[in-house]
């Protein structure tokens, strides 16, 4: 039979407010333990908690960037049950009315085209401390620095159909709170993490098959290989004539397997109610499109624009819009160029993300700045050095060497474009190579590149191979 | 010396008479002497009173006094003291110190009261007659076989028996009016969000409110002042401008229209606490005001869906005592739910574990809709018959509990007589409207409690009703034989 897998994902981005959603606490990270924890994080008896307003306005910006209906009034609730790291017994968080109502944002699919998933809903919650199990002798050590940081809560629709939409979402949605500068999406330090539902059913059949939950997911990596294991173990199951139990599932990422946490049997009684303690959140369309009016030029807006004003593919600018830092790169290498978007674009795409790949560094700390690059780019395209010498420049900018001019000037590097010097080259290099002359110009077209080769290698490389190509053809063809 | 009011007092502060110390010096001798018949203390802070008085009595020379320096006060022990014992009365937190105050707590501070001690409290404030107590059972001054009422029976109690000249006490269904009438005393239950609730252990956050309990409505104005205001650390604390409810205890009581709402004088009340209501109503006449029969229909309802909100709100808002930070915690756990069980089953007394059981029903998934939303349904429909009683009348006034105090241990196995105690003074927590009581009359030697309630944000007009009251009347002024 033919399978088909449906998946939702629920998606948890850290705001990245200063401090708490409910305190005044610091939200920094890294710490020592419950140093940024004060009385009310600490669930001290009598102490109450106060909204950040701060946390709204990021989740209203979110909720607009991707067409969402943002609730008039929306309401705190509490999730009630025990555990050490939460120490309340309850977790603040939103249920019956959340901040943000039913949006959409649009992937890009392997083959080009695009599809729409919906967003239900995305709601603000405080998270919960973290327990220790190592360092303490067979106890349980409890940090709450976490407790109390704010996050976004974003429920996708079961729309996902396999584990690469579901990573291609996951990786927009990153792309989107950086771009609103609401999370720094660092998964490392669990900024950005998320849950995966994932069901099957037979490829036509319109009813959702019995889905499990895959908790706690921390890298785009662990998001694909969590689904695919999981729905090979659900297509085992289901092909023996088995059925898919409801239950929230671990991954193991070390073993690469998914292991049952808890059956929905085992599943708690929220007890969710309204938390007496705050007041319903309320925003009046003025706050609304106040804060509307704060968006920043959102990635499929830029990709638009870098696609109409610079004349890139749709490809290169989904690319270099798929964050902001990198689209900012690329805006200001363009600049530094001269507006040669295009050129600019690939060396961007090409040789600068290949060597920051290779080197494993962040674009925010390229040892090759957007106007190093851009310099270099408008020396290739004024001519002063070709494309291939442009390699040699760009490696000795990444080292540090200066920028491209000084480079150049210290490397005599520069193309040479002198037609009569280039041509007593050319003379020579026919003189002494008479049989490959005479094939040549018997027919055997090919050989054409023997003389751009030693043209080249006679100038180091650095005549300008337009001219050599016109001036080879000129003097062979004679 | 005792028998004087928080405003006699202050004047005899400021006047030279004598100063805090002394005074202080003098309560404290008195809880000493009588507390150990009343119970009537958690926790005496002899040492931090005389540090405080001696701090207010350079304040007074130096004429930086308000109203309320050097004045000895009792904190009920639901609010958290910086560096005092704050047990709540329960078992769960006898050794928790609190490591900061409550926002009423440092208000009165800085206003230069006295801190005497904490008082004695039904367990989380969950009791109408202060039985619940880990620490004991307070007793009643006028007599010592009845209860104080509750939940702030301590501080009713010391202030009754001049232990004190005033106390904070918490209301949240009647927890500062029943005992202040059950021990012949004034106490006011603010409107909803006046008085600061941070610091001030939770247990119905949407009924919860602080306030005075003093012997006359003039003191209460006067703590009032200092208590009330917006605190940016309650959420549900409101913003808006505290007056000087000194300035308005004269105002004319001149056309003043008082509604009786026929409900509060049914076949529940006690006919001889009826009587007694029924000639303060004729003083109120006497004074000017105009007597109107009105009907607040929904108050069968106060009592069981105050019963649903309270105990769903107090099953969460208990969850923070589980053992692990602070609060009691069971010997050598097996594991950690093990540790939650029995830290829990031996913090927590049978009333507590009651309302945690009813609360976690009320809340589940399947019956939440039948119980907790219908009970926001018929809140609301509570507050309705307040609405539209106000839009004819000004005040509403009718008796603060059934019967005078009861006997200690007369109403223990049975909960739902004990929870009808509170059937007259429910009603203004749940639509969170402000409410008195202030002493009417005496019932086989056992006071008679009056209770005022007032449209929201008129605590001004309740004080000055009770203070004219009070200015007619002696019954304020009675002393309990023997303290």
């Amino acid at each position: 039979m033919e399978w088909e897998v449906v998946i939702g994902l629920e998606i948890h981005a850290q705001l990245a407010t200063k401090s708490k959603i409910f305190s005044g606490a610091a939200t920094a990270y890294g710490t020592a333990p419950n140093t940024q924890a004060c009385a009310v994080d600490l669930g001290m008896p009598g102490v109450l908690p106060v909204l950040n307003k701060e946390a709204v306005r990021m989740a209203v910006k979110f909720g607009t960037a991707i067409d969402a209906h943002i609730a008039p009034r929306s309401v705190f609730a509490r999730k009630n049950y025990f555990y050490p790291d939460l120490p309340k017994g309850y977790q603040i968080s939103q249920f019956e009315l959340p901040i943000v109502g039913a949006g959409h944002l649009d992937i890009e699919l392997e083959d080009g085209s695009s599809k729409r998933i919906g967003v239900t809903r995305a709601h603000l919650e405080e998270d919960a401390g973290k327990s220790l199990h190592e360092d303490f002798h067979g106890l349980t050590g409890v940090d709450l620095n976490r407790a109390g940081t704010p996050l976004l809560e974003i429920v996708s629709e079961p729309d996902m159909r396999s584990a690469k939409e579901a990573v291609a979402y996951m990786k927009k949605i990153h792309s989107l709170v950086r771009y609103l500068e609401i999370c720094d999406g660092n998964m490392q330090e669990g900024s950005f993490r998320c849950d995966a539902n994932i069901s099957m059913r037979p490829k036509g059949q319109k009813e959702f098959g019995t889905r499990a939950e895959i908790k706690n997911l921390n890298s785009f990596r662990f998001v694909e290989r969590a689904i695919n294991i999981e729905i090979e173990r659900q297509i085992d199951i289901l092909e023996e004539g088995g059925t898919v139990n409801q239950e929230t599932r671990l991954y193991d990422s070390a073993k690469n397997e998914t292991r049952s946490m808890r059956s929905k049997e085992e599943a708690f009684d929220y007890r969710y109610f309204p938390d007496p303690d705050l007041l319903p959140v309320e925003l009046t369309s003025e706050d609304i499109e106040e804060i509307r009016k704060t968006l920043p030029e959102l990635p499929h807006q830029k990709k638009e624009r870098f696609t109409n004003s610079f004349g890139l593919t749709a490809y290169d600018a989904g690319v270099l819009t798929s964050s902001r830092e990198l689209a900012d790169f690329f805006e200001n290498v363009v600049i530094s160029s001269g507006n040669e978007s295009k050129l600019a674009a690939n060396w961007v795409t090409g040789d600068f993300m290949a060597a920051l790949n290779k080197a494993g560094i962040e674009i925010t700390k390229s040892p090759v700045s957007a106007e190093h690059l851009g310099g270099m780019i408008q020396r290739i395209a004024d001519n002063t050095i070709s494309g291939k010498i442009a390699k040699q420049v760009f490696e000795a900018i990444w080292n540090g060497e200066g920028d491209a001019d000084t480079i150049i000037e210290k490397k005599g590097l520069k193309q040479i474009t002198d037609s009569s010097a280039i041509e007593a080259i050319i003379d020579e290099i026919i003189a002494n190579n008479p049989a490959q002359t005479e094939q040549y110009r018997s027919g055997k077209d090919k050989l054409f590149g023997f003389f751009v080769g030693q043209t080249m290698k006679a100038t180091q490389g650095k005549a300008n191979p337009a001219q050599v190509n016109s001036l080879l053809k000129k003097k062979l063809n004679k | 010396m005792h028998d004087k009011t928080v405003a006699q007092l202050g004047a005899g502060l400021r006047n030279g008479e004598f100063s805090s110390v002394e005074l202080t010096r003098a309560f404290l001798e008195r809880i000493e002497k009588h507390d150990k018949t009343l119970n009537s203390f958690i926790t005496v802070t002899p040492e931090l009173a005389l540090e405080q008085a001696s701090a207010a009595d350079a304040r007074i020379k130096a004429n930086e006094a308000t109203p309320l320096t050097g004045i000895p006060f009792a904190h009920k022990d639901i609010f958290c003291t910086q560096g005092i014992r704050t047990s709540c009365g329960s078992k769960m937190l006898d050794n928790f110190i609190s490591p900061y105050d409550a926002t009423v707590v440092s208000q009165l501070k800085s206003a230069g009261i006295v801190t005497l001690g904490k008082t004695n409290m039904d367990e989380f404030a969950m009791g109408s007659s202060n039985e619940t107590s880990y620490y004991g059972t307070v007793k009643n001054p006028w007599d010592t076989n009845a209860v104080p009422g509750g939940s702030s029976g301590g501080s009713a109690a010391a202030v009754a028996a001049r232990l004190t000249p005033v106390a904070s006490g918490t209301d949240t269904g009647g927890s500062i009016r029943q005992p202040a009438a059950l021990c012949g005393i004034t106490g006011l239950k603010p409107t909803y969000g006046r008085v600061s609730r941070y610091g001030m252990i939770a247990f119905a956050s949407s009924l919860d409110q602080g306030g005075p309990m003093t012997r006359t409505a003039e003191d209460a104005a006067i703590v009032l002042n200092a208590m009330a205001g917006f605190d940016e650390r309650d959420s549900t604390s409101i913003d808006k401008p505290v007056p000087d409810y000194s300035a308005h205890l004269n105002d004319s009581l001149e056309g003043l229209k008082i509604g009786l709402p026929k409900e509060y004088f049914d076949e529940g009340l006690d006919s001889a606490v009826g009587d007694a209501i029924d000639a303060s109503i004729k003083e109120y006449q006497k004074l000017g005001a105009e007597i109107v029969e009105i009907s607040l229909p929904n108050t069968h309802l106060a009592v069981p869906t105050y019963y649903v909100v309270a105990p769903a709100e107090c099953s969460t808002n208990l969850s923070r005592f589980d053992g692990v930070r602070y609060g009691h915690r069971c010997d050598s756990p097996k594991n950690l739910e093990d540790l939650y069980k029995r830290s829990r089953g031996e913090g927590f007394g049978d009333e507590v574990k009651r309302r945690i059981m009813m609360g976690t029903y009320a809340l589940s998934s399947g019956y939440y809709d039948a119980y907790y939303l219908k009970a926001q349904k018929i809140r609301r429909l509570i507050s309705d018959d307040f609405r539209k009683a106000f839009e004819k009348i000004d005040l509403i006034a009718g008796p603060t509990a059934p019967s005078v105090a009861f006997n200690i241990g007369e109403k223990n196995e049975d909960p739902v007589s004990m929870y009808l105690s509170d059937i007259y003074t429910i009603a203004a927590n749940l639509a969170g409207l402000p409410a008195i009581s202030i002493p009417a009359g005496f019932v086989t030697d056992r006071p008679v409690g009056l209770q005022l309630i007032g449209n929201y944000f008129e605590e001004a007009r309740l004080l000055g009703a009770a203070h004219q009251y009070q200015q007619v009347t002696d019954w304020h002024n009675h002393h309990p034989e023997g303290f």
